[in-house]
């Protein structure tokens, strides 16, 4: 191992301070209380009970939000069927495609209001909800709208039809994003849709809702409701569902998973990951290093697909955690809304309390910590860039999703023992591999047991290109042509 | 009370976004049923075409190198230019004798095709390419790639969709053309270029000549910087010279005849894929340890 000899650069000296650039929330106009998106129009809730999303960065409420109830969920199925039984299943297709095409056109138009939204509802950067989430999700439904009228070359020799009213269900770590997920395909295919958000992140699918009545899609085709665990269980178990789309943990995906045995509704999973990010010796190393930041720490580490195991080859293993530990502490953390931060708030104080038993676990455990000497805001719910070294195989932190900013550190020597130790897990969403040589990429990923790879980058996401896990991380594919077959029969 | 005259339109042509009048300085009339004058058209030159094609060349690489995504949002930009364009249009084929019903039908179709067209852009390749399981070890995969620079002779019977039903597929694509326009229908063709040169489209991409087939067809077919030729609705005599003069370069020729415009069937990926190359691409596969023998 010729580079175990090789100098390692001293730490780089990094005191720039940056002035704060806070994004103005003026741009976005948020209404005090929010209703469910029923049948075209904003419904108070029959339940007659509403719950507060907060800024996790302040812990300051924004908005009241109405929790939908089991009969809500009933209306809100109800006018989907309508839905599809009348206008929207007899329109053309390429008449739906318009529509989508306007969803579209309409997100890129708002983009702004969209951004601010996503930041302070849910504490991701602005930078990250600014030219990630908000952007991917208005092309996602440009591509989809174009699938509208083409769906016969997508499935050869098959003549497809739309499932019916698809019930979805979506996180927290991407809420517009996830949205336009699921949303896209399933009206594309001629489905009607009720879409659920996560409880601390509503706000943005309720603008959805409301630039989906600017753009005057028929009433009831996407109906919006907004509730916690007991609303998507609702919408799960409603007799009157075909599809059931789930974005989210594995243990509630196995819930649902039994909870749709005997019924006649199609089911796809996208659920939690634990990926391998795996650094060979002849890796281009100051870019690996920028991938295994960008693939722990981009969205707090609330990434399904998050490389949260680093596995490095023992030759460069000093010279990689030197620099990483090198460019965590140029990490900024704090205020979402600035446009200068690189780890906004945690989604929520539930979350945080997950992601500090996991750091105490790590170190009961005998894993070493190591984490960013930065400064939290006061309020809010902050956590420092974490990583743990001298982790074994077995340990939890190793084994077990924590959905936050903490990476766990393992080394390896050869192809096999690297690749035994990635698939050794019940997960399989995605791997990042880190090598110089083409060949050598090939031979990783044909054997990695994970639905999407990684080569030379990671956490990239296109509209165009499938996303979705092996084994434990759930089933179907979302994205790309194979992204269409969840929403067909 | 003085009656108003009308300011009349001098129709031009559209080479490397901008709007030359021929080199050549000649012009046809244009005539309405009752023989009364619509417009002077230029009478395009070989020069003209010539010019038109280093346009295409010089645009080939930036248009072909845009992302597909991108190719999409401008092609949707063009539907949505026809769209508030739509009355013009519409009025452009009344002149040339239209009935109201058909000019209407004629102009949503037309929009309609760009925006199907848009959809296909970032779509066909996901249909058409291939991973292909190699007995070596090696990831070996097909996709294809435009051809470059294609020479268009549109229908001769129609004035509008039939021209925006030959340069769509072609620019989707992600090729760069000349386009001869119908000589006794030109209004729409060169209405369409300024919608063209509105819509972020990038200079040379599209260029759009008006003139005789009789006299360009040729040039067409025998310019050496020409990869594609594509032809609709020529008669046998005149395919037999085009087929001929390409093959001094190997021009890939596509022959289109009886299309019914307004209909379904004049629209599929397949007019993308005639004027697409097919790469193939072999990358080892490293079979150390355990590997895979391939994909």
């Amino acid at each position: 191992m010729a580079k175990s000899s090789k100098n390692i650069q001293p730490a780089l000296k990094f005191n720039i301070k940056y002035a704060p650039a806070p994004e103005s929330v003026s741009a976005a106009s948020i209404n005090e209380q929010y209703n469910l998106f029923i049948n075209g129009k904003f419904e108070k809730p029959l339940s007659k009970k509403y719950f507060d999303t907060i800024n996790p960065a302040t812990e300051q409420k924004i908005a009241s939000v109405a929790e939908a109830g089991t009969a809500d969920v009933d209306k809100a199925v109800k006018a989907a069927r309508a839905a599809y039984n009348g206008h929207w299943g007899k329109m053309p297709a390429k008449e739906r495609a318009k529509y989508i095409f306007r969803i579209a056109r309409m997100i890129q138009e708002r983009a702004r209001e969209f951004a601010i939204i996503e930041s302070l509802d849910g504490g991701k950067p602005i930078r990250e909800s600014r030219d990630i989430d908000i952007p991917l999700a208005a092309n996602h439904f440009f591509y989809y709208a174009g699938w509208a009228d083409k769906l016969n070359y997508a499935f050869p020799n098959r003549n497809v039809s739309p499932l019916g009213v698809a019930g979805q269900i979506i996180p927290w770590n991407f809420p517009l994003l996830m949205a336009a997920w699921k949303i896209a395909p399933a009206l594309a295919c001629g489905n009607t849709v009720v879409l659920k958000p996560a409880e601390t992140t509503p706000l943005t699918a309720l603008k959805l809702a409301e630039l989906i009545q600017d753009c005057d899609l028929p009433p009831g085709v996407v109906n919006i409701i907004t509730g916690a665990g007991e609303t998507g269980a609702a919408l799960v178990n409603h007799p009157d569902i075909d599809k059931i789309a789930f974005t989210g943990s594995t243990e509630v995906g196995k819930i649902i998973q039994r909870a749709t045995a005997n019924t006649h509704k199609k089911l796809t999973l996208e659920l939690g990951g634990k990926a391998a990010n795996i650094i060979f010796e002849d890796a281009p190393i100051d870019q690996a290093v920028e991938g295994i930041i960008n693939g722990i720490y981009f969205n707090q580490g609330h990434v399904c697909c998050a490389g949260s195991r680093l596995f490095v080859q023992e030759s460069v293993y000093k010279e990689v955690l030197q620099k990483l530990k090198d460019r965590i502490a140029t990490l900024i953390v704090g205020n979402p809304l600035d446009k200068n931060t690189d780890v906004g708030a945690i989604n929520s104080k539930q979350q945080l309390q997950t992601i500090q038993k996991y750091i105490a676990i790590g170190k009961k455990e005998g894993a070493e910590m190591f984490e960013s000497s930065c400064a939290l805001p006061n309020k809010g719910f902050f956590c420092r860039p974490t990583l743990f070294t001298n982790v074994a195989q077995s340990s939890r932190i190793a084994q077990e999703e924590i959905f936050g900013p903490v990476l766990a550190i393992q080394t390896f020597r050869t192809d096999d023992e690297v690749i035994e130790k990635a698939n050794n897990t019940p997960y399989g969403l995605s791997a990042g591999v880190w090598t110089n040589k083409g060949s050598r990429i090939f031979n990783i990923t044909t054997r990695l047991r994970a639905g999407v790879v990684w080569a030379n980058t990671y956490n990239k996401f296109d509209p165009v290109s499938p996303f979705g896990g092996y084994k434990e991380s759930g089933f179907g594919r979302e994205g790309g042509l194979h992204g269409l077959n969840a929403y067909v029969k | 009370m003085t009656e108003r005259i009308d300011v009349l339109k001098t129709y031009k042509l559209y080479i490397g976004g901008q709007f030359p009048r021929t080199e050549s300085g000649r012009y046809y009339a244009v005539k309405n049923a009752n023989g009364k004058l619509i417009a002077n058209m230029c009478l395009a030159s070989r020069k003209d075409f010539r010019d038109a094609v280093v346009a295409a060349r010089s645009a080939f690489s930036g248009w072909s190198g845009k992302s597909a995504f991108n190719r999409s949002q401008i092609l949707y930009r063009i539907a949505e230019m026809m769209e508030s364009r739509r009355t013009q249009l519409i009025d452009e084929l009344l002149l040339l004798g239209y009935k109201s019903v058909d000019a209407n039908n004629e102009v949503s179709a037309a929009i309609d095709r760009m925006v199907y067209y848009a959809g296909w852009c970032d779509k066909y390749q996901q249909v058409f390419s291939s991973v292909n399981p190699v007995a070596s070890p090696h990831f070996n995969f097909s996709v294809p790639e435009p051809t470059g620079v294609v020479a268009i002779v549109a229908s001769q019977q129609s004035a509008l969709i039939g021209l925006v039903s030959a340069i769509a597929p072609v620019i989707a694509g992600g090729n760069t053309c000349v386009v001869l326009a119908a000589e006794q229908l030109p209004l729409s063709a060169i209405s369409f270029a300024e919608i063209i040169h509105s819509s972020d489209v990038p200079a040379g991409v599209v260029n759009i000549l008006t003139g005789k087939v009789s006299e360009l067809l040729k040039y067409f077919a025998d310019h050496m910087d020409v990869n594609a030729v594509v032809t609709y609705q020529l008669t046998n005599q005149e395919m037999q010279l085009v087929k001929e003069k390409s093959a001094l370069n190997v021009k890939r020729v596509v022959e289109y005849n009886a299309i019914s415009w307004l209909d379904d069937t004049a629209q599929s990926p397949y007019f993308i894929t005639d004027v697409q190359e097919i790469k193939t691409t072999w990358h080892p596969i490293e079979t150390v340890a355990a590997g895979k023998s391939g994909y």
